[in-house]
């Protein structure tokens, strides 16, 4: 067999690996931990008989591997339960907020990505003049504000006082597509600025360490000017780390989005898991956190695979 | 000690102003934390310097003890990530075979679920209290502390020292205190920095969301979720907080900066 196919496909079946561990880690933690559903539906109050009737009825006295393999078989298929405080089936609830969570993310990332990548390089071109020390000074102060508070800064400064978009960003399917991304813009500019932020910092430190190598000073003997230095001979040997760290951060958009959905009360996956964590509706939160944690890995095996087959050098393993 | 760059002064100013001002804050705060004492929002005034909040209670109050609430579960949460994680850290190092291969693959499974996510699954399922709080942030950050520990051990535990150490016959426990870890103080020094950091910005994370301090204690996040409905009206009360995470986080970092730099030129012999 070929040895990208084989190392690529070592990657897939590690990343199935661990979803099925991280499923039966999330799994086994809901059964470690004291309480369970039946102990949510019925409170704190509750007497045993009526506690083990719920049970019996809800089939929680089954061994747990046996449900934990109910409950991975459903999801398979598609079947994630049904949710304690409203009786509605969690698929059918979760369908349509994914989607809305994925198009606030593809837009974040959409304008970040190359953001990130055009400051990064900006700052390596400019380093430590006015501009690379601008931008490092914005990105430090980003990095140092959690997701709600620079949602806030923003609907108090440009929402309310300037006027511009709109506070909530509620979108539903009668509005028009530039309705939705005009409801969406705050949002997205908060996952923006969370993100460019490492981002940024790491496309920098990715070609600066790029910059130091013998080829490049070489380069610059030659005669090339500074951007074509970048561009012709750091730039194509940095891709790797690059779209590592682009698809790090945008796996970290996928936690970013539950906070900044809360602030703006956008009707996506992460309102739905924190609502129900509250109210301690435990088939919601695990379907949650078993759909956020695949998005995660996911985007983590595809990081991996593209630096394999952009580096050559990772495709012979010691 | 007296060649501290600048930012570094300002950074350890900064920093050391907010720990005594969260240790000493009801000698500080001019009214209690949960007293009602104006009317609501008001504007702020010689009275109430930052104003009133959501039901009428002193702003600067809240703020000062919110900061002390804080602070005192991030550097709880933070000591216990550092003593988990490193010891751990360096037990693998030093035992290696299967008990490392365990540790971290164990350790690689919990971070491949994102830590906010793992954090909202286990608070789903125990009553919120400070104590479950620092417990759940600082195991769940001691996986990275153990990975940072555990890579500077494993490098450690081959110099020829550790070696002499071991054909002297001292013990496993000695080995970690009084050969590795000496050695691997500064890297986790300057991580220390960025840890703690990261569990202000977690627990105010989880307050915001309401899963963290529980009302009516005082906590930065949780002034954010009080007052966050004054927004809309021009109100900027939720905002004050950001200021203040901000200007501790830009702080602590900038003496962690200083003191990777200094580890670093120590390495490189220049000092």
């Amino acid at each position: 067999m070929h040895p990208i196919i084989k190392l690529v496909s070592q990657r897939l079946a590690l990343g199935l690996l661990l979803l099925f561990g991280a499923s039966a880690l999330i799994f086994g933690l809901t059964e470690a931990l004291p309480g369970d559903a039946a102990q949510a539906v019925l409170g704190q109050a509750a007497t045993p008989e009526a506690l083990a009737n719920l049970r019996e009825e809800m089939g929680l006295n089954r061994p747990a591997l046996t449900r934990y393999f109910e409950w991975l078989g459903g999801i398979l298929q598609g079947d994630l339960g049904q949710s304690l405080t409203n009786k509605l089936d969690i698929a059918d609830s979760i369908g349509n907020r994914l989607g809305n969570t994925l198009f606030l993310a593809f837009w974040a990332a959409l304008v970040s990505v190359p953001l990130a990548i055009f400051l990064g390089l900006l700052a390596v071109r400019y380093r430590n003049r006015w501009p690379d020390k601008l931008i490092s000074g914005v990105t430090l102060t980003t990095i140092s504000i959690p997701e709600f508070l620079i949602g806030y800064v923003l609907v108090y400064f440009v929402a309310v006082k300037l006027g511009m978009f709109s506070p909530l960003a509620m979108i539903n399917d009668s509005m028009s597509f530039w309705q939705k991304l005009n409801s969406i813009a705050l949002p997205v500019i908060v996952l923006t600025l969370v993100v460019l932020a490492h981002m940024m910092r790491m496309t920098r430190a990715a070609i600066l360490n790029v910059m130091q190598s013998a080829y490049v000073e070489t380069a610059e003997l030659k005669g090339l000017s500074n951007f074509q230095v970048i561009y012709r001979h750091a730039f194509p040997n940095a891709i790797a780390p690059i779209v590592n760290v682009v698809m790090i951060n945008l796996a970290y958009l996928v936690v970013g989005v539950v906070v900044v959905e809360v602030v703006f009360v956008y009707p996506g996956m992460g309102q739905y898991l924190v609502d129900h964590v509250t109210k301690r509706d435990v088939p919601v939160v695990l379907a949650c956190g078993v759909i956020f944690a695949a998005i995660y890995i996911g985007l983590n095996m595809i990081a991996d695979i593209v630096a394999i087959l952009a580096n050559p050098r990772l495709r012979h393993p010691k | 000690m007296k060649n501290i760059p600048i930012s570094a002064m300002i950074g350890l100013a900064f920093t050391a102003l907010y720990f005594i001002v969260a240790i000493f804050a009801p000698l500080l705060a001019p009214y209690g934390m949960a007293e009602v004492v104006g009317d609501v929002w008001e504007p702020s005034s010689s009275q109430f310097w930052l104003g009133t909040d959501n039901i009428g209670r002193d702003l600067m109050s809240r703020m000062i003890y919110g900061g002390r609430t804080t602070i005192f579960i991030a550097t709880a949460a933070t000591i216990l990530s550092f003593v988990t994680g490193s010891i751990l850290g360096f037990l693998a190092a030093v035992l290696g075979g299967w008990a490392d291969q365990v540790m971290s693959r164990t350790v690689d499974l919990i971070m491949s679920i994102p830590t906010l996510i793992f954090a909202l699954v286990v608070l789903a399922m125990v009553p919120v209290t400070i104590p479950v709080l620092i417990i759940v942030m600082g195991l769940l950050d001691s996986t990275r502390v153990y990975r940072l520990a555990r890579a500077v051990a494993v490098d450690i535990a081959v110099m020829d020292y550790v070696e002499a150490a071991k054909l002297r016959g001292e013990g496993q426990v000695w080995i970690i205190f009084r050969e590795i870890l000496p050695n691997a103080l500064s890297p986790l020094v300057a991580e220390l920095g960025l840890r703690f950091i990261f569990m202000v910005l977690f627990v105010s994370t989880l307050s915001f969301l309401g899963l963290g301090v529980q009302p009516p204690l005082a906590d930065w996040g949780g002034i954010v979720k009080e007052n966050k409905d004054g927004i809309v009206y021009g109100i900027g009360a939720a905002l004050y907080p950001a200021v203040a995470i901000a200007t501790l986080a830009i702080s602590v970092n900038l003496v962690a900066d200083w003191v990777l730099n200094r580890t670093t030129s120590l390495k490189g012999g220049r000092g």
